[in-house]
């Protein structure tokens, strides 16, 4: 199998469908304490060449979600149900040798902190090189170090001929995020998962970083599933948002219906704890009091009942995940209120925000 | 706890009639760099705070900004004389701090704290919450027995944490209540400036929120005077109300928060204010597509 485009083994959309197609996806996990049930029915479609976002606090299940669609939650005392599709092939049901093929070569992964993902004693040249001839040993050593330096140069990484023989600890969190990222399209995938890649980063890396990602997916059409727990993100660079909350998509939406039109007072909660540039400064942040649950036993009815200052009566039963407004059957969240009562209660002094109702 | 008084008083006299709580004046830490193979020779200096001036007003926040390694920790500590200052001064309630010797500094401990960046290296994992928030109560002297204890309670209630807490250790709580626990640290002596070097930049925005909202809330009820750090100025105006923008060891803006924001004047507090996320996502967009029509 060769790296090259025309040899690719699936080259995206090709078959009409989503690219990638998750159906009732739950992870649980046997631990000492009990079950955790880390994801619980989570559906999504990725389209080609779109980036979906999924956005929730630590602990929420956004990881597990992630790593479970290329089978990095395998093991012993992990319990996965339902259904992970990559062009319509069924990943959740292959080998360990299979998926090792659909890593890297059709969906790469980046982490927080690149650190975990690179070997500290070989040069960032030599992972990338070992990578792509991992994959087609009929690629010669001198055609890898070339297409490692064309990497390295395509993230944006300055003088990468010579960079290409340092060490990832000779590199900056940014520097090392973008060779990261040059390793994952070193096989040209046609999904990059991202986790948290801007977390650990000043600001002003992060831009960068932002900036990368939303490049390459403009230009190579690589579709993204980024993973954060800061909305601020979300807006610069998503397509589609799913909102998670207690392993559990909460809301989902266009980025104009999760900004716009947010239903679900969780999400309300994450538009309200952002310090926002262009907006007055209000007298408070209207932010989510309380800590996300845990994932050993999840509160009865609807999962964000303790930390929610509008519940009632009917939130003692589980809200399923529904097209609560008529003209709008893709946007879905999972809260009794009605769509009249949202509208109202989000606004917090001109801005939307989770507040307990005045008077 | 004698000298403590003695010393309140001195330096209430000589308090500045501006009515700065704290004055720092062309302040300076260089780092030597030592090489050599047996004898450490100094080749040269990083120069992490390079001649900094501001001062503080109490009752006030002001925001430190600026990226990794523009010398905001390095500034924190060598204003609480954490670390020896190479030149320049600092005043604390206009009495002059530079250069004190460790006992004349341990009064003025009580007045001024620092609240960390990092939660989970800040806290001793072998002590107890109630022990690490009553630690310099103790050893001040100032509560003992069943009043500390009573004390360390009300300080944990006061910052979000139950008294329950009293007795697990810190790698039992999430990085947002490590955060509360360092909070209720730093207050146990009612200290009258405190010093948050980017308190929340390791938290999920949710909590970040959280421990900004509790910080203002402390600050009205017990009239804290605080130096706000963080590399993300969107959260730096928020608390703030003045910023100084800090770049490679020197301040090159300072001004109220909203005007610095709003009519920035150095290159450097534009790219920080550029690389902020726009939660709007229209707005977003025609601010990238301005960026790539410019370059
Ligand atoms: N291997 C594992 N064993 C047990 N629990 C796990 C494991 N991996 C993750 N979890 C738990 O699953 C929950 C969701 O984790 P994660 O997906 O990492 O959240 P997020 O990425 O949203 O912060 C957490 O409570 C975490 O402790
Ligand atoms: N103890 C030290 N010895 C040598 N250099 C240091 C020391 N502490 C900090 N520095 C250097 O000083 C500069 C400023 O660091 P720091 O004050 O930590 O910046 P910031 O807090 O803004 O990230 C950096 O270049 C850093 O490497
Ligand atoms: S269902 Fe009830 S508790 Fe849940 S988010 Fe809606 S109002 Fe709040
Ligand atoms: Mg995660
Ligand atoms: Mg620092």
């Amino acid at each position: 199998m060769s790296a090259t485009p025309e040899t690719a083994p699936v080259s995206p959309g090709t078959g009409g469908g989503p690219l990638l197609e998750v159906d009732g996806l739950r992870v649980g996990f046997a631990t000492e304490d009990g079950r955790v049930q880390a994801v619980d029915g989570v559906d999504f479609q990725l389209e080609p060449g779109e980036v979906l976002a999924i956005v929730g606090e630590s602990g929420s299940g956004k990881s597990v979600t992630a790593q479970t669609l290329i089978g990095l939650t395998r093991s012993p005392n992990s319990h996965i149900e339902g259904s992970v599709k990559l062009n319509g092939e069924e990943l959740t049901t292959l080998s360990e040798a299979q998926l090792q093929k659909v890593r890297g070569r059709q969906i790469a992964m980046i982490f927080q902190d690149p650190m975990t993902s690179m070997n500290p004693v070989y040069t960032v040249g030599r992972q990338i090189i070992e990578a792509i001839r991992a994959h087609d040993s009929k690629v010669g050593k001198r055609d890898a170090h070339r297409q490692a330096i064309e990497l390295l140069e395509a993230v944006g990484i300055p003088d990468a001929d010579r960079r290409v023989d340092a060490y990832p600890h000779e590199f900056s969190g940014g520097m090392r995020q973008r060779a990261m990222i040059a390793m994952g399209l070193a096989l040209e995938p046609s999904i990059l998962i991202a986790d948290e890649p801007t977390t650990a980063l000043d600001v002003t890396i992060q831009a960068q970083i932002l900036d990368l990602i939303q490049d390459l997916n403009r230009s190579r059409g690589l579709a993204t599933i980024l993973i954060t727990h800061d909305l601020g993100v979300v807006a610069e660079v998503a397509d589609r948002v799913l909102v998670m909350y207690g392993g559990k998509v909460v809301e989902r939406g266009t980025l104009t219906d999760i900004f716009y039109d947010p239903q679900h007072p969780y999400t309300w909660g994450l538009l309200g704890s952002l310090t926002r540039l262009d907006q007055p400064r209000p007298h408070r942040l209207p932010q989510i009091s309380g800590a996300p649950p845990s994932l050993l036993n999840l509160p009865s009815g609807c999962a964000f009942r303790p930390r929610c200052p509008h519940e009632f009566g009917k939130c003692k039963e589980v809200p399923g995940l529904e097209a609560r407004l008529p003209e709008d059957p893709n946007h879905r969240d999972r809260c009794w209120l009605t769509a009249e009562q949202k509208r109202r209660l989000r606004e917090v002094e001109g801005r939307i925000g989770l507040e307990e109702p005045r008077g | 706890m004698g000298s403590d008084v003695s010393g309140a008083t001195s330096t209430e006299a000589t308090t500045a009639p501006s009515g700065a709580l704290l004055e720092v004046t062309d302040l300076v830490k260089h780092f030597p760099i030592k090489s050599g193979l047996l004898f450490d020779r100094e080749v040269d200096q990083v120069r992490a705070v390079d001649g900094i001036s501001f001062s503080v007003d109490k009752g006030e926040t002001l925001g430190l900004v600026g990226e990794s390694g523009s010398g905001k920790s390095t500034a924190c500590r060598a204003v609480l004389q954490l670390l020896k200052p190479t030149s320049g001064s600092v005043k604390f309630e206009g009495q002059e701090i530079a250069g004190l010797g460790r006992r004349e500094l341990r009064p003025l401990r009580r007045e001024m704290q620092m609240i960390f960046q990092d939660p989970y290296a800040s806290l001793n994992p072998r002590k107890r919450v109630g022990q690490i928030v009553g630690d310099q109560l103790k050893i001040q002297k100032v509560a003992s027995g069943g009043e500390l204890r009573k004390r360390v309670e009300g300080l944990l209630d006061r910052v979000g944490l139950s008294p329950e807490h009293y007795n697990r250790f810190p790698h039992e709580f999430s990085g947002g209540q490590r955060q509360r626990i360092g909070i209720a640290r730093a207050l146990a002596l009612e200290p009258k400036l405190v010093i948050c070097d980017e308190p929340v930049s390791a938290l999920d925005v949710s909590i970040q929120a959280q421990i900004v909202n509790l910080l203002d809330d402390l600050q009205d009820e017990l009239r804290l005077t605080y130096v706000f750090v963080a590399h993300d100025i969107g959260v730096v105006r928020h608390i703030s109300d003045r910023i100084a923008v800090m770049n490679q060891g020197k301040i090159v803006e300072t001004g109220p928060a909203d005007q610095v924001c709003e009519h920035p004047r150095d290159a450097y507090t534009k790219k920080l204010l550029a690389a902020v996320p726009i939660a709007d996502p229209r707005e977003s967009a025609a601010r990238r597509a301005e960026r790539t029509a410019a370059g």
